[in-house]
Order: structure tokens, then sequence, then C-alpha cells
């Protein structure tokens, strides 16, 4: 157990390594680089660069080197800790994507405790009641949440809230607490919005958690160990709790770590549509700007994140799952 | 439909043993499967609207026309003063509001337009060679055709419904490409990992390990901003069917993997090696037959996602472009609240797309528990 886990912690630097190149490799990949977009910006809105100032700037950003060093000069920053300078905001990486990123994992953690506090309940009781009519409903209620682009359900909602409320219900905070600093009020002003995103980014999820957790407890409620506690005459409802639904549930908590960053990427779609001051507008436009030190550092961020989810999940599986054993991995 | 009582003029031929194949075993099982037979018919329906939406397309999708921007959509009626009548649509006026200056579209219940059905349009090549102009159905009469937008227009004052229509052609088609591209890898490098095993199998799983690591939605996002913009439009689908194949394939190929695993330890296998059939022979003629209904559940199963992340894509305005015509696309026109609100029928691609995915879904779990021989 402990080796498994110094063997995957030793893996670590090696994958972040290989991150890196694809991150960079990526937003290398379009063909020319920030400046010549950004002239083709200028351009388009009428306004016209002096060439030696672009040759200036390319020189200052480093877009002059060949693309190893490029690359060498941003790990060796990142390594230091040093996030870089987004070309196109003129302001520190860390600065843009720092409070942005505070946003996006409280959203995403909102939304998970939201999909396990409706999936397993749901999960739960459409398997005691197995081809009830609720059962049905929450099977079909699972298929369209599972068919629904979320930011199609973000659009639908926000329209029935504007035409039938009368309410805007975009971003996170609001206007007088946008800038705001961190306070009670700015706090309860967040929690007051985070609902509609909330649910929004939880509802494929719920679906498909609870699916796993209606297959899962039906097999377990077939077991003899189930059949053993109710003869030795246990409440039905305090047997399920008690034995079968902690197994049941089990693999659902262990995956956490493949879903939380699952939840992060779908978020970025939601935030662009109900614009919320989360990564995923900053991404996307860093994206279409070539803003590429920007772009590479949000996408190694997020990848980041999705090793040690799947590192935090393997943990737990073993931890809250004895039976499973590790082998050569 | 699972009834598989033979008439009696074939009773006489009866053979003495009854070898009924696995696939029809399968498909007698999906059958009963009431929901899922219901799915299979909406998705042959969406397939044939792929194949052929000149066809069921009302007007030239691409045809625009400021004056008639934003139409509601015009129902299809049957009931006119209380009497059921030939289906028909009311025409519609449009007013400009003084105050506003917007126009303002209002139902002339005087003016009945009557649906018909395959009268002649806007002239086209049917799957590209035969040249034809009938439509499956129009509005008004013979003499004097009337274009009735029954899904509305959009900003532009194209007709939303055959707009649909040819969206679905590039929606589904990328769906199944890119799952198509995904399964030849995934069965190839599956195939190969499992039979094989050994270092070529650890390293096939390590490649896999590490793609699934990577978050599939910001790389998709940075792959697909990569695209020059200057591409034609052919080149964008088919560089965003492999993006989307790049990272799909993974799961298809752990399912051929497990399969090909624990395959290779069953006996109708060892007993096939033993009479000295070639690699090849126990491959593909009694290896695959065994896991190939698998295969085409999983891929049913696959399809929808990838319709989803195309449309995820063009909505964000990195995946198909105008004028190309996808649901995604269509679904740019109402990316904000504002539009929303003036035009709430531009959800409808949306529609489509949660209709089109619940069925293939439904269908993909109806061919998985049918294709098992242990489910009940």
């Amino acid at each position: 157990m402990h080796w498994f886990i110094i063997k995957r912690l030793l893996l670590l630097p090696f994958l972040l390594l290989i991150f890196s190149i694809v991150s960079f490799a990526l937003i290398q990949a379009p063909p020319g680089d920030f400046l010549t977009s950004y002239v083709a910006e200028l351009a388009a809105g009428g306004t016209s660069i002096d060439q030696a100032e672009i040759e200036a700037l390319r020189t200052r950003y480093g877009l002059d080197q060949p693309i190893y060093v490029q690359y060498g000069r941003w790990v060796g920053n990142l390594l230091r800790g040093d996030l870089g300078v987004s070309l196109e905001w003129r302001r520190p990486n860390s600065e843009l994507i720092g409070e942005r990123l505070v946003l996006t994992l409280i959203l995403t953690t909102f939304s998970l405790l939201f999909t396990w506090a409706v999936a397993i309940p749901i999960g739960i009781f459409s398997a005691t009641r197995q081809y009830s009519l609720l059962d049905y409903v929450f099977t079909i209620l699972n298929y369209i949440g599972l068919a629904t682009p979320n930011f199609m359900l973000a659009l639908v909602l926000m329209w029935v809230a504007f035409d039938k409320f009368g309410v805007t219900v975009t971003g996170l905070f609001s206007p007088q607490y946008l800038d705001a600093a961190w306070s009670w009020a700015r706090v309860g002003d967040l929690l007051s919005h985070i609902w509609l995103p909330m649910i929004v980014l939880g509802v494929a999820g719920t679906a498909q958690i609870a699916r796993v957790v209606r297959a899962n407890l039906l097999d377990e409620l077939s077991k003899p160990y189930t059949e053993m506690a109710r003869a030795k005459g246990l409440p039905e409802w305090r047997l399920v709790i008690k034995y079968p639904t902690r197994v049941a549930i089990a693999p659902v908590v262990s995956t956490l770590g493949w879903y939380f960053p699952q939840l992060l990427s779908g978020g970025l779609v939601v935030s662009v549509v109900m614009s919320l001051p989360t990564i995923g507008p900053l991404l996307l436009r860093a994206l279409v700007g070539q803003d590429m030190y920007l772009a590479g550092t949000i996408i190694l961020i997020f990848c980041m994140l999705a090793v040690l989810g799947a590192l935090v999940s393997d943990i737990l599986l073993v931890v809250l799952d004895p039976r499973i054993k590790l082998e050569s991995a | 439909m699972s009834d598989v009582a033979l008439p009696v003029a074939d009773r006489a031929k009866e053979p003495s043993v009854y070898v009924t194949p696995a696939w029809k075993l399968t498909w007698l099982r999906f059958t009963k499967h009431k929901l899922g037979v219901v799915c299979l018919w909406i998705v042959v329906l969406i397939t044939l609207m792929a194949l052929m939406p000149e066809f069921f397309s009302a007007a030239d999708p691409n045809v625009t026309s400021a004056r008639l921007a934003y139409i509601p959509p015009q129902p299809v009626r049957i009931i006119r003063d209380g009497h059921l009548v030939r289906p028909f649509v009311y025409g519609v006026e449009g007013q400009r509001n003084q105050r506003t200056l917007k126009m303002e579209w209002v139902q002339d219940t005087d003016v009945v337009l009557p649906l018909r059905l395959f009268p002649r349009g806007y002239a086209y090549r049917l799957f590209g060679v035969i040249p034809t102009d009938r439509h499956l159905f129009g509005f008004g009469t013979a003499e004097q055709p009337v274009t009735a937008n029954i899904l509305g227009t959009d900003r532009l004052g194209r007709d939303q419904w055959s707009r649909l229509m040819y969206g679905t052609r590039i929606s589904l088609s990328i769906g199944l490409v890119a799952v198509l591209i995904s399964t030849v890898l995934g069965i190839v490098l599956g195939g190969i990992s499992g039979y094989f095993g050994g270092w070529v199998d650890n390293l096939i799983q390590r490649l896999i390990d590490l793609l699934q690591a990577i978050p599939a939605i910001p790389v998709w996002l940075a792959l697909s901003a990569a695209l020059p913009r200057t591409w034609p439009v052919t080149w964008v689908y088919f560089a965003i069917t492999v993006i989307l194949a790049l990272l799909g394939w993974t799961r298809l190929a752990r399912e051929v993997r497990g399969r090909f695993l624990s395959l290779r330890e069953e006996d109708f296998v060892t007993a096939a090696r033993l009479v000295g059939a070639s690699q090849g022979r126990i491959i593909f003629s009694h290896m695959v037959p065994s896991f190939a209904s698998h295969i085409i559940a999983a891929v049913t199963l696959a399809v929808p996602l990838m319709i989803l992340n195309e449309t995820f894509l063009s909505f964000l305005g990195l995946g198909m472009r105008p004028p190309a015509i996808s649901w995604g696309v269509m679904l740019q026109e109402a990316q904000n609240l504002q539009s929303v609100v003036n035009a709430p029928w531009l959800l409808i691609p949306g529609v489509f797309v949660i209709i089109t995915v619940l069925a293939l879904n439904i269908l993909g779990d109806g061919l998985r528990d049918a294709a098992d021989p242990y489910s009940h």
C-alpha cells in the first residue's frame, strides 16, 4: 500500500514533464504567435502598429527565440513559481488566474456536493423500489440529464428565470461586490448566486452517479449477507443503509478524483454562457488571442489537477474497499 | 415482434438441429425492449435526414433575407373553426413597431396555407447524384407555393427547419466518423494489447493511462483553436473529427482488451489452437464474432458523446464555423440570454441534440443488455 503510493508519487514529476510538453506543444500549434494575432486584431479595429515596435515586443517577450529556448524559459520560470506574464492583459498570470481559480474550485466543490446529495438518495430509492413508478420517472430523468448539454440547460434556466421572475441570473456576484475585497457580505452574495451554476453543472453527473448507485445497490441487495441481515430481523431501511449502501456508494466516493476534474472541464462551457468569473472564459479568450503562456499555464493546471485527482481516487479505492488488492500497479 | 412461430409451409423443411446465430439471439432479446425499438426508429429517421437533408428541407438553408428575420415558428394545425381539416399553417405578417422600431410578426388567421406533400422547390441532387426538385413538404398551392417557417427563422431570416436538416448531416456524421476512427484505433491497439500481452500490452496501457489523464475539454479547445482560420470547411470538418477521435479511442481499447484477455482463456479458443488454426483465423473467425455485439453496443454509446462534444466546440466558436451548418453552429445564435429572450425558438436545435443523444443512449443500453447472454 505504502509502496504503491510512493511509486505513484515518484511518477508525478515525470507525468508533469510530459504534460508541460503537451501543453506547450498545444499552445505553439496555431500558426503565427500572439503578436501576429494582436496585429490582426488592431488592423481589424482600424489602427496599425509600427513594425519596429512589433519587433521590440517580440524580443521583449522572447518570441524570436527558438521553440526549445521558449519552452525552457517557461518551465524554468514555472519551477520557480513564476507563472509568467499574460501578453494580452500585461499582468502577471498568477494575478489573473488566482481568484478565478479559487472561484472555479468553490463552484466545482458545490456542484460535487449537490451531485452526491441528490444522486445517492435517488439511487438508493430506485434500487430498493425497483420497477416502481418513481423508479421509471427517475430513470427517464437520468437519461434526459445525460443527454442535455449543460450550456443548453443554463440557457433555458436563465431564460425561465428572466421570463417568469424577471431576474437576470448571470455571474457569481452582484455588481457592488464584483471587485470588492473578501468579506462575509461578499461570501453571502456569492452563495446567493452560486446555486444555479451549481445545479447546471451537476445535473449530468447526478444522472450518471444515480445510475451507478442504483446498479451497485441492486447487485448488493441480492447477496447472501443482505438476506442474512434480513433473517436476523433487522428493520429493512436500517439494513439497507447499514450494509449494502455502504458497499454500493464506495466506488462513487472513490471516483471523486476522476469526477472532480471532469466537472472542472464541464464548467468551462457553462461559465462562458453564464459569464461567470471563473477560469473558463479566461482560457477561451487566451486560446483565441494566442496568449500562449496564460493558456499553457491554465491547461497545465488542469492536467495537474486531473493527475492528482486520479491518484486520490486510486488511494481512496483501496482505503474504502479493503477487498481490492494492489497487484503490480 | 419476438414471435418466432414458423409458417406451416416451412414446417416440412424443419431442420433436425436448430442453429440460431448469436446475432439473431441478440436481436430477439433486443426487440423485447420496447423503448429501445422506438429509439431505433428515431435513429433511423434521423439518419435518413442526415442522408438526404435536401429532401426534408423546405427552403434553401443558406438564403438570407434580413426582411424575414426572427419570424416565430408557424405551427402546423389540423383544427380550424372546430373542424378537423387538412393540415395547414396560418400566414404571418410583419409590422414594424413604431415605438421600438422592432419587427413584430402577427398571425393572419385569414390566410390559410395548406400543407402539400412532395411539392416542387429548389433544385438539388439527391445523394449528390440524382437531379430533382421534389421536397417532403411545402405550403400554399401548386401554382403559388409559399414558404412557411414551421420552426421560425434566425437572425438572417434563414429557415430554421431546413438548416436543422442540413445540420443533422454534419453533426451526426462527425459523431459517426469520429467514433469510426476511434473504433479502428481502439480495436487494433486494444486487440494487440490483449492478444499479445507482455511489453506491448504494457506500453499501450501506459499510453492509454496518459491519454485518459488528460482533461479532454481544455485540450480539445486548445487543439481546435489551433486550426487555421483560413482553412476551408471540409478541412476543418476532418480536423475536428480527428481531434475528437484522438482522445476518444482509449475507452474502446480498454474494453476490447478486456474481452480479448477473458476470451483467450476460453475453452473454444484453446480448442481452436489445438486443432492448429492460424492466429488470424482464431482472432477473426472465433474471437471477433463473440464480442462483436459488445463492440456495436459500445460504439452506439460513444456516438452521442461525440455529438455532444462537437456541439460544445461549435457552440464556443471553435468547432465547425459558418457557413458550415451543424447543430452547434446553429446554437451559437442563441449564445446569450438576450437572443434567447428575443427568439426562444433559436434553442430548438438543442432539443434535436437532446432527442438524438437520448435515442442513441437508450438504443446503446438496449443493445448492450441484449448482447449479454447472462443478463435477464
